[in-house]
């Protein structure tokens, strides 16, 4: 068991994976020498070799792109856009060209990809270097989502999705880079489409994502001083969506919460709030409340991004008002 | 708007010059291609010539749904690079990708089935024509959003070069694709990485319905360009199929072979309107009239009886073709309509489309 940060379980995750297929290579903007621009990738050069670690041109269609072809004929690939933001600049790649391939070819196209991606919000890079874009991705048929929030779901979450013969969208949190946590010795691989209770509770569900984790379980820990149970489930993978997990937990409390740092409209949680609602809506004993980022772009200060994203206190009152 | 307000400025062909063809070059009757050869790049181009008429057919009696991009006029680019190509190397076309995936040598009942939205179509009916694919034939699809399907191919000759396996990538697009971002960023790269790959700009002179000269800053849109990415400028006279195949052979075995990636501009002519919906009424007739006499493959006929080919055998191959046209039609028609069985599969590598449990 090794204590690692978020930032090195990237570099670790994707290192074992490359040591057992050597096949496996990775390309993006300062990823090889630099070690990347949030040192994610640091010593994979060193240990892989310029041939499998490999720096690219500010081309982001053109990252994607040699990733999708070389997967497609046979070298599975990683690709880093280095701000989450810049998927809409080759949002063609993911959304129209990875992801119908196999559906549009009648199953002749195979595309394993991972697209790795800094996510989120809470580093004062403004509006453009900052949103929680998870949802332009969740929203197309044929991608797969993860967002993981602790260094073990990095490695063993990384590690499910190189393994997985589609194109997986892989978010790290920037504001979680510093975060520690055990990772165990050894090959550490999960499961795409497991969400995990990380706090159990029996008054009310809360369901987070990424960097809303920590922070659910933080005024979980507040809203039991106040005599309110909260069961706290991180999401971690959005498509495939463990909805039994979701679904199983709000049976039993009644009442639900989301967690979403994406901007309000059209966030991952609207989904869930709308599964549970068509499914077990009589289990419900109060309203589904979403909790999100309001539908604006993220500002630069300090203490105007503090207020945008959702805060330990404003998931107490709101559930503390709306539970309690 | 009305269509006295559609038929002024721009579009308005009694003020454009229209962009004549270069004049046959009959010097390549003598290039160094066998007869045999030169045989079988007729009979390819007679099958994408019947093939796209029939298809056109199929649209007038409402076969063919949707739409469709035919290469007529434009079959000696794709013959001349499937004859360059070997078995095992990549082709990457766009919406306009018939041609490319039959030469090749994917079977027209399928493709054209693919075109009727059957069942026993080359893609189950899921595709269509903007799609055509065909994996075991080295045709890996039809990109139908312009740009994306350069980079791609970058893909896989990066692909190749990491394997060594001697493979090439060959990328088919329109003069128009030379004007969006993926083009430049693609070949940037193919350069930097020393990819095998080729770029074919297949210069048909108008983008979509308008003339590429008014919307390029440069006369040859991918030619000009090459020099920026410190390629060659090479420009073939996309009519002619012998004179393809010979610069594709040079820039295709030099990208085997460790040479580096190549941008060709064959120049060529639509001898339709951009899909079925466009009537080419943009054009000046002079220009039509003067393409259509500089047809590939009349041209190429003439070329083979001028090289002692008896009249006869060159029937009997247009018959042959045409029997295998009409086949093809058959077999289209006579496939199912796709059952409700395929709607929901092929979304995941595990042939399902679930996305929660």
């Amino acid at each position: 068991m090794a204590e690692l940060t978020y930032r090195s379980a990237v570099a670790h995750g994707i290192a074992q994976e490359m040591r057992r297929d050597p096949n496996l290579v990775m390309l993006g903007e300062d990823i090889a020498t630099a070690g990347g621009v949030f040192k994610t990738t640091v010593g994979l050069l060193d240990e892989f070799g310029p041939s499998r670690i490999r720096d690219t041109p500010i081309s982001e269609q053109a990252i994607l792109g040699a990733a999708m072809g070389a997967a497609m004929t046979g070298v599975p690939v990683i690709a880093e856009i280095m701000f989450s933001d810049f998927i809409a600049v080759c949002f063609d790649l993911l959304a129209n060209e990875m992801a119908k391939s196999r559906y549009m070819t009648g199953g002749q196209v195979s595309v394993p990809v991972v697209v790795r991606t800094a996510n989120g919000g809470g580093s004062r890079f403004g509006a453009q270097h900052s949103q929680s874009v998870e949802n332009w991705v969740m929203m197309i048929p044929g991608l797969k989502v993860v967002a993981p929030s602790t260094p073990v779901d990095v490695v063993g979450l990384m590690a499910a999705a190189i393994r997985d013969p589609d194109p997986v969208v892989f978010f790290e949190h920037k504001s979680l880079l510093a975060v520690k946590g055990e990772v165990p010795d050894g090959e550490v691989v999960d499961e795409l489409g497991v969400a995990r209770v990380v706090r159990e509770g029996t008054d009310c569900t809360i369901v987070a994502l990424a960097l809303m984790v920590p922070r659910a379980l933080e005024a979980a820990n507040k809203l039991a001083d106040q005599g309110i149970s909260a069961e706290v489930i991180d999401v971690r993978s959005l498509v495939p969506l463990d909805t039994k997990t979701i679904l199983d937990s709000v049976t039993k409390t009644g009442r639900l919460y989301t967690v979403e740092e994406n901007p309000r409209l059209c966030g991952w949680g609207a989904e869930v709030a709308s599964i549970v609602v068509d499914e077990v809506f009589w289990d419900l004993d109060g309203p589904v409340v979403r909790i999100t980022t309001p539908h604006i772009p993220l500002p630069a200060a300090e203490a105007l991004e503090d207020m945008a994203l959702p805060s330990v206190e404003l998931i107490v009152d709101t559930v503390s008002k709306r539970s309690g | 708007m009305n269509s006295s307000q559609t038929d002024q400025g721009l579009y308005d062909y009694a003020v454009r010059e229209p962009r004549l063809p270069a004049p046959e070059n009959r010097d390549n009757d003598r290039l160094d291609i066998p007869i045999e050869q030169r045989l079988e790049i007729y009979e390819t181009q007679q099958l994408l010539r019947q093939f796209e008429k029939r298809a056109y057919d199929l649209f007038m009696q409402n076969l063919v749904k949707g739409t469709s991009h035919l290469s007529l006029g434009m079959e000696a680019v794709a013959t001349g690079f499937g004859q360059a190509m070997r078995f095992g190397d990549y082709s990457f076309a766009t919406y306009r990708g018939h041609a490319h995936t039959l030469a090749r040598g994917a079977e027209p009942g399928p493709v054209l089935a693919e075109l009727l939205g059957r069942e026993n179509g080359i893609l189950k009916g899921k595709g269509g024509s903007m799609h055509l694919t065909s994996v075991e034939h080295g045709m890996m699809g039809s990109y139908a959003i312009i740009g994306a399907h350069l980079t791609i191919a970058n893909g896989a000759a990066w692909s190749a070069q990491m394997r060594g396996s001697g493979q090439v990538a060959v990328c088919f697009f329109g003069d128009g694709t030379t004007n969006i971002g993926a083009f430049h960023e693609a070949l940037n790269l193919a350069v930097v990485w020393a990819l095998p790959v080729v770029f074919v700009c297949e210069n048909n002179l108008y983008m979509e319905y308008t003339p590429i000269d008014l919307i390029t800053a440069v006369a040859n849109p991918a030619a000009d360009r090459a020099g920026a990415y410190g390629l060659e400028s090479i420009i073939v006279d996309g009519n002619d199929a012998d004179a393809v195949y010979q610069v594709a052979k040079t820039v295709v075995e030099r990208a085997r072979h460790g040479g580096g990636p190549a941008l060709v501009e064959a120049q060529t002519y639509r001898e339709q309107g951009h899909s079925r919906a466009d009537p080419a009424k943009y054009r000046p007739p002079a220009e039509v009239e003067a393409w259509k006499a500089r047809d590939p493959i009349p041209m190429y006929h003439e070329r083979l009886l001028r090289l002692g080919v008896p009249e006869g055998d060159l029937s009997s191959i247009q018959q042959d073709v045409a029997r295998r046209v009409d086949e093809a039609t058959e077999f289209a028609k006579g496939g199912r309509e796709p059952g409700a069985e395929h709607l929901m599969t092929d979304v995941w590598a595990d042939g399902g489309s679930a996305w929660r449990n």
